[in-house]
């Protein structure tokens, strides 16, 4: 039904213009997240969002809401919905113990800048504070984990705060902003005007970076003997990666990603070292540690990048460039600190530096490129083959060879991560879908998931652990109900492999609970659910599961029984350096 | 290093409490803090002590200006301004001593005695923090009852005061919201919201 909007409300123009419609508040949201380009809901109904149910049944023509099984799972699908499509994840659940289970999720993309709106719903206004059925305090609780959070008291609001959150929630540093509804404000109606202002005075994203700052930067780049160029999930977020492409290739620079940069320069790139940090690759770590230039742009500087900060390119002249004030010299000073937008900076920097890139001849690193080459030789990514059980680095690169590195791949936390980081060659950006800052178990398959709602066509894997599979494995029924064609690889070695590894390493092999001794059997676990399930145990079996899990239609669950003992290397161990790599 | 800051935030629901809770989650200090409005009663101004070294305050005032409501934070410290407190002291003064002690406070004109009661006095005095230290040093030994201080205040010296400036412009710009405004309390009173 199409909406009259009225341009001016002075009595005068009421006689010309269309009075406009009153709507419930419930459809007042609803019309707001369209208009915001919202095609998919993940969401969970309840008492509180009632009446905004009632609206979105009216609307399944033009909003489709996905039933997840779990709000954790919603607030992962809309993550890995946004991660993969770069638009506004949107959840819809009801108060209390609805909005408290979306905690996790929320901290996740808040830590991750996932850019997501969630509408909670609250108890009506006259009963907050009262301890009433289902009442929490949402704002209170996702207030440290939100990029800005609402409730709303009025219904004549509710048209500029959607459309204030989603501009909060997409621009600067993205991330995600909730929206607490009582239920009394869904019920009440009101002239529905579209709002376009936005009220934001002291929020201003930077975009372009200071001309002089970035002169002086680059007279260090173009100085650089021993340089790095340091990218993360900034450039994702900016689409930033063809000109950083373009940047690397005229300086000559090696690069390498953070695990939330993978896929934003292209693994197979001559110029791509790899991840660094923590079990990044040794000859990256290397590079960052003895580099006389450290170009940083979009990263945060994490502890799993850094290691011990005293040590970290303790010889770098450190350019860090980031939309994000805050993050500038705040775990590592910054010699020159630039604020700006990704991909705005870059093109400052190619315009200022294509009138003479054929003063920079890629032969003046040939000695860097030389010594990193030695880094290679000296420590390349290895781990012992076996013709009895199958590797998890096998796994990861018979999947890489199987899906011609094109998948979109969700993980979770721990080895499987590390690997998958290690061992697969994200072409692209948005491929990659991961828990990397808040290190979340249970969010890659939901994530996975919400990406193959986003792209129903294309390769989508939820490349998982035995242990996190299991925190989120309700969804299986969502990932039938809709028909999709989500593949979950079980990567199980019926432990809490990362943890283990701490154990071994660290706490001379006391195990402490980190064995599943009961597990379900997930090929029955799979059926169940109505979806199908393969298992490989030996190497032998594996390309063939593999081959048979990725092309069956629907929903795969493969259960790949991989050797316990493995471990991730190379590792810099807590404490240590970046270069201070234990390599196996 | 004791640093002042003056922080311009819109007068929202709840941006007093998203102030306080990242100092909090961040482990960053709170010596004293004070919020009231600014020219413009739609905007408030925070007057936060804390303390750290350069870096931290560099983060600190980044952090609190990344906030979206927050329209502008200034570290007081380091450049002309001016710090002022408020302390009201309910003492005993049983002795002549210690009356003595009160009346020469006064005659030197450190402390005002704001009421006379039976058998003590409630004693008030504004001043910098240091100064508020000092007198309370003073009178401790006559027997401090109950003491109550506002936390500084602080107001920029310069003649071009962001403050005034950012309430200024921001009446002109926001005083009309897109909507229809949220509905004033019965009374007709503005309402405070932090």
């Amino acid at each position: 039904m199409p909406l009259m909007v009225r341009q001016d409300s002075s009595p005068a123009a009421m006689g010309r213009e269309p009075i406009p419609e009153e709507l419930r508040g419930a459809r007042i949201l609803l019309e707001g997240l369209i208009r915001e380009g919202t095609d998919t809901i993940f969401g969970y109904p309840g008492g509180a969002v009632l009446h905004i149910y009632d609206e979105l049944a009216r609307m399944r023509s033009r909003l489709r809401h996905i039933l997840v099984r779990h709000e954790q799972g919603a607030v992962h699908m809309a993550e890995g919905y946004s991660k993969a499509t770069g638009k506004v994840g949107v959840v819809l659940v009801t108060s209390g113990p609805g909005a408290t289970n979306t905690v996790t999720g929320i901290a996740n993309a808040y830590m991750d800048s996932t850019p997501l709106v969630l509408i909670t719903g609250q108890v009506p206004r006259k009963m907050i504070g009262t301890d009433a059925f289902q009442e929490v305090d949402t704002i209170g609780i996702t207030r440290p984990c939100t990029k800005y959070n609402y409730m709303v008291r009025d219904v004549r609001e509710l048209a500029a705060i959607v459309h204030e959150a989603f501009h909060l929630a997409r621009t600067g540093r993205p991330g995600p902003v909730l929206i607490d509804i009582p239920k009394d404000v869904t019920a009440e109606t009101a002239p529905f005007m579209p709002c376009d202002e936005l009220r934001l005075p002291g929020y201003r994203p930077s975009h372009r970076a200071d001309e002089r700052q970035l002169e002086r930067a680059l007279e260090k780049i173009r100085a650089a003997k021993r340089p790095v160029l340091y990218v993360g999930g900034g450039i994702i977020h900016s689409a930033a990666s063809e000109e950083l492409v373009r940047l690397a290739e005229i300086l000559h620079f090696p690069v390498t990603p953070t695990l939330m940069g993978l896929g934003c320069f292209p693994a197979a790139h001559p110029l791509c070292l790899g991840m660094l940090g923590m079990h990044g690759a040794y000859w990256a770590n290397m590079a960052v540690a003895q580099a006389d230039l450290l170009l940083s742009i979009g990263v945060r500087f994490d502890d799993r990048v850094t290691g011990a900060l005293d040590k970290f390119a303790r010889d770098a002249e450190i350019i860090h460039i980031d939309v994000d004030n805050s993050s500038l010299s705040k775990n590592v000073f910054a010699h020159n600190a630039i604020l700006g937008d990704a991909r705005t900076v870059i093109n400052q920097m190619l315009d200022l530096l294509n009138a003479e890139a054929r003063k920079l001849p890629a032969d003046r690193l040939d000695p860097w490129w030389r010594q990193i080459e030695t880094w290679k030789t000296q420590a390349p990514l290895s781990y012992g083959e076996s013709i009895d059980a199958i590797k998890p680095q096998h796994l990861c690169k018979e999947l890489d060879r199987l899906t011609a590195g094109e998948a979109i791949i969700a993980t979770d936390v721990g080895q499987h991560q590390m690997w998958l980081a290690q061992y697969y060659g994200f072409r692209r950006p948005r491929q990659s879908l991961t828990s990397g800052g808040l290190g979340t178990m249970g969010y890659g398959f939901p994530a996975a998931l919400g990406a193959q709602l986003a792209y129903p066509d294309r390769q989508v894997i939820a490349f998982v652990g035995d242990g996190g599979f299991q925190m989120t494995a309700q969804e299986l029924a969502t990932a039938v109900q809709y028909g999709t064609n989500i593949k979950v690889i079980v990567m199980n070695n019926n432990s809490l492999g990362m943890v283990r590894q701490w154990q071994q390493i660290f706490y001379d092999r006391n195990y402490s609970h980190v064995d599943m001794e009961w597990q379900p059997d997930f090929v029955k676990l799979a059926q169940a659910y109505g979806a199908t399930g393969l298992r490989a145990r030996h190497p032998a079996e594996l390309s063939t599961v593999l081959e048979q899990g990725l092309s069956t239609p629907g929903v795969v669950v493969m259960d790949i029984i991989v050797e316990v003992e493995e471990n991730v290397f190379p590792m810099v161990p807590p404490g240590g350096g970046i270069a201070d790599m234990v390599l196996g | 290093m004791r640093h002042t800051l003056s922080i311009i935030v819109e007068n929202h629901y709840g941006e007093l409490a998203r102030i306080v809770g990242l100092f909090s989650a961040r482990g960053y200090n709170i010596e004293s803090l004070t919020v009231a409005e600014t020219l413009d009663p739609s905007i408030s101004c925070v007057t936060l002590v804390t303390a750290g070294d350069d870096r931290t305050i560099e983060q600190i005032v980044k952090q609190v200006d990344k906030l979206v409501r927050v329209l502008h934070v200034a570290d007081l410290t380091g450049s002309a301004h001016l710090e002022r407190e408020l302390v009201l002291i309910n003492v005993t003064t049983g002795s002549s001593a210690a009356l003595q002690t009160v009346l020469s406070l006064v005659a030197q004109d450190h402390l005002r005695v704001a009421e006379v009661m039976n058998d003590g006095l409630i004693i008030e005095a504004t001043g910098e923090w240091k100064h508020i230290n000092t007198l309370v040093e003073a009178l401790r030994p006559l027997g401090i009852r109950h003491i109550v201080r506002t936390g500084t205040v602080a107001v920029s010296k310069s003649p071009d005061d962001k403050v005034v400036k950012l309430s200024v412009a921001h009446l002109q710009q926001h005083r009309t919201p897109p909507n229809p405004a949220v509905p004033k309390t019965e009374d007709g009173e503005k309402e405070i919201h932090l």
